[in-house]
């Protein structure tokens, strides 16, 4: 009977230790988790802090043989600088240019996503799935196989190299549709209940009224993540207006900060206003993100799922 | 009710079927037919030679004898796809893309696991994503300068890594580490939504039988997590494969010695500087054809293979 007692007292302070070590474990490895993530984090932040401190920088400091991690004196007019008249990098110009095009392909790329997206997903028609597959396998084709004759194209139509008109139209109508963007939205307009179509069809709404009055409000999350995140690619595309906006007044913001900044006889680049420029075209974005948040990372992550 | 709609269907297509009729099924057969056509001359739609002809492609891997191409300034036409386009882009694939995954994965368990700050760090690893990639790719060119770069300043050396007299392997590390930090975002995200849509008894029934993280990791989390796993290899396989604005951003030039350097060239890159400096849209379309050939294998290999292995 003792023996047994002892045995159990035993247990008892094993069990006790063992749960201590679990713990001393445990703490452990959340610390050790904490520091990878922060280490990670860290690595991702360092470019944004890089830039945001070599743009307040002159370019004395920035070439200093003893770097500081700190700008000495914050010189905002390094700013004043990158986006005044007399700078390489016509910033307020590009700006134009790149709204006009991301808006006017984002709308007209709403447009046909919505009704080609309402004919996949509520109507009825001879080789519908044939033609959805179709649709979705024309994703693989790598862009690059368009683009050499897709630039034919927009040259026969007089788009290129003639007037800011053309640039405009070269860079917006061949983007007006995106397969994927369809894709997303029948996807979406597949979980309205049918009830609600009958229910619309017995007071004797047409299609056009169902799908403008019904489906697009329902919609409208995915319809918002469409919108922003094809003006973000309006702001980063930076390939196809590369050639077909030969002209520095027509130029896009990506292409024009990459060219600018660069003095063209020495090569010589000056840093500071470069990176004044790089983070007047990144704050935008992230502001965006910030404040749409929820409907980017919806629209990116919906990406993921199997439909 | 539904046969009625029929017209009306195609009606509601139309605006999409024009746009894509001319700007992607007619350019896909147009480009494989202008990569046949030697010397292809858009302007005035016409081709050196009498027929369809494969010495474009036979070029492109270094049967120089066979055509009457000179080399220019920009390319030599019999070396640079293979030694260059072609092996700069394999490098690009095989390091980055399992480099890239590996580590999101890990960030996005570690990001899964956490309590404290899982918002705030969720956000900062979502930054990289909703950045301008010829912005921060000059951040990054910034960085690895050879005098007051901040990597040298760090660890203390006097590397060139991309400046002028780089070699090719130091500006390729350069382009490596940049692509993977970009890629990061994109594949955190789909892990991380991937990973809340585990059903969470699954980890408690583990609990219960006392599995070790680590089995539980191998035997739960990649099982369960494998369709995006599948997914994110597919498209960033696709995505590495036509690497391009990575290279401009950081040197504003296919290598880092100028614009007659093409060691960093890219397959994208030599389609766009054969359009574009050269004029020369023949091999601009061989090139892309061949671009389209690989991605479909590879992509034909991955799905065959996630059939067999993803658990869905």
């Amino acid at each position: 009977m003792t023996d047994l007692k002892l045995v159990l007292n035993d247990e008892k302070i094993n069990a006790k230790q063992l749960k201590k070590v679990e713990r001393a474990f445990k703490i452990l490895s959340t610390f050790v988790l904490y520091l990878f993530i922060i280490f990670m984090a860290i690595i991702v932040i360092i470019p944004f802090y890089w830039m945001l401190a070599t743009s307040l920088k002159t370019m004395g400091e920035i070439r200093a043989s003893h770097q500081t991690f700190f700008p000495k004196a914050l010189q905002w007019k390094n700013y004043a600088e990158a986006l005044g008249p007399d700078s390489s990098f016509q910033f307020w110009t590009y700006l134009r240019n790149t709204l006009i095009v991301g808006f006017f392909s984002t709308v007209g790329t709403l447009f046909t996503t919505i009704f080609a997206a309402f004919a996949f997903a509520r109507l009825n028609f001879k080789g519908k799935n044939v033609l959805f597959t179709f649709f979705l396998a024309t994703m693989m084709i790598p862009g690059e196989m368009l683009v050499i004759t897709n630039y034919i194209t927009v040259s026969r139509f007089g788009w290129v190299g003639s007037d800011i008109m053309g640039a405009y139209l070269a860079m917006i109508v061949p983007f007006w549709v995106s397969v994927f963007y369809i894709y997303l939205l029948r996807q979406n307009f597949k979980q309205i209940p049918n009830e609600l179509y009958y229910a619309a069809k017995v007071d004797g709404k047409s299609d056009w009224q169902y799908l403008w009055k019904v489906m697009v409000p329902i919609a409208m999350p995915i319809l918002i993540s469409i919108f922003i995140l094809k003006l973000m690619g309006s702001w980063n595309s930076y390939v196809w207006p590369n050639l077909v906006a030969n002209k520095e007044e027509w130029r896009l913001i990506s292409n024009g900060l990459r060219g600018a900044f660069q003095d063209t006889s020495s090569g010589m680049i000056q840093y500071n206003l470069q990176m004044a420029g790089t983070v007047v075209v990144t704050v935008p974005l992230l502001l965006l993100f910030i404040f749409f948040r929820k409907y980017i990372m919806r629209g990116v992550s919906r990406a993921g799922l199997k439909g | 009710m539904e046969t009625k709609n029929n017209w009306k269907a195609w009606l509601y297509l139309a605006p999409t079927l024009i746009l894509m009729i001319i700007f992607t099924i007619y350019p896909l057969i147009n480009t494989i037919i202008i990569s046949f056509l030697k010397h292809y001359d858009y302007t005035k739609n016409t081709f050196a030679g009498t027929s369809f002809t494969f010495e474009n492609y036979l070029l492109l891997f270094g049967k120089a004898g066979l055509a009457s191409f000179q080399s220019n300034e920009i390319f030599s036409y019999d070396t640079t796809f293979v030694t260059y386009a072609l092996v700069n882009t394999l490098i690009i694939v095989f390091v980055t893309v399992p480099a890239s995954i590996f580590l999101s994965l890990l960030i996005a368990v570690g990001l899964n696991s956490i309590k404290w700050f899982r918002r705030t760090f969720q956000t900062i690893f979502f930054m990289p994503y909703v950045t301008n990639a010829i912005a921060i790719g000059m951040v990054f060119a910034v960085m690895f300068q050879k005098d007051f770069g901040l990597i040298n300043l760090l660890f203390g050396i006097n590397k060139n890594w991309i400046g002028f007299g780089a070699s090719r392997w130091s500006a390729m590390f350069v382009l490596c580490v940049y692509i993977i930090w970009h890629a990061l975002p994109y594949k955190i995200l789909i892990f991380l939504s991937g990973l809340q849509g585990i059903d969470k008894q699954y980890y408690q029934a583990a609990k219960i039988d006392a599995t070790s993280k680590v089995k539980t990791f191998r035997r739960i989390t990649i099982p369960l997590l494998s369709p995006q796993i599948a997914y994110v290899f597919i498209t960033s396989f696709i995505g590495a494969f036509k690497e391009y604005s990575s290279v401009v951003a950081l040197l504003n030039n296919p290598g880092p010695n100028g614009s007659l350097d093409n060691s960093l060239l890219t397959i994208v890159y030599y389609i766009y500087n054969s359009m574009d400096n050269i004029g020369e849209m023949s091999m601009a379309a061989a090139a892309a054809v061949v671009l389209l050939i690989i991605i479909l294998f590879f992509t034909f290999i991955q799905l065959y293979v996630s059939n067999k292995k993803v658990h869905y």
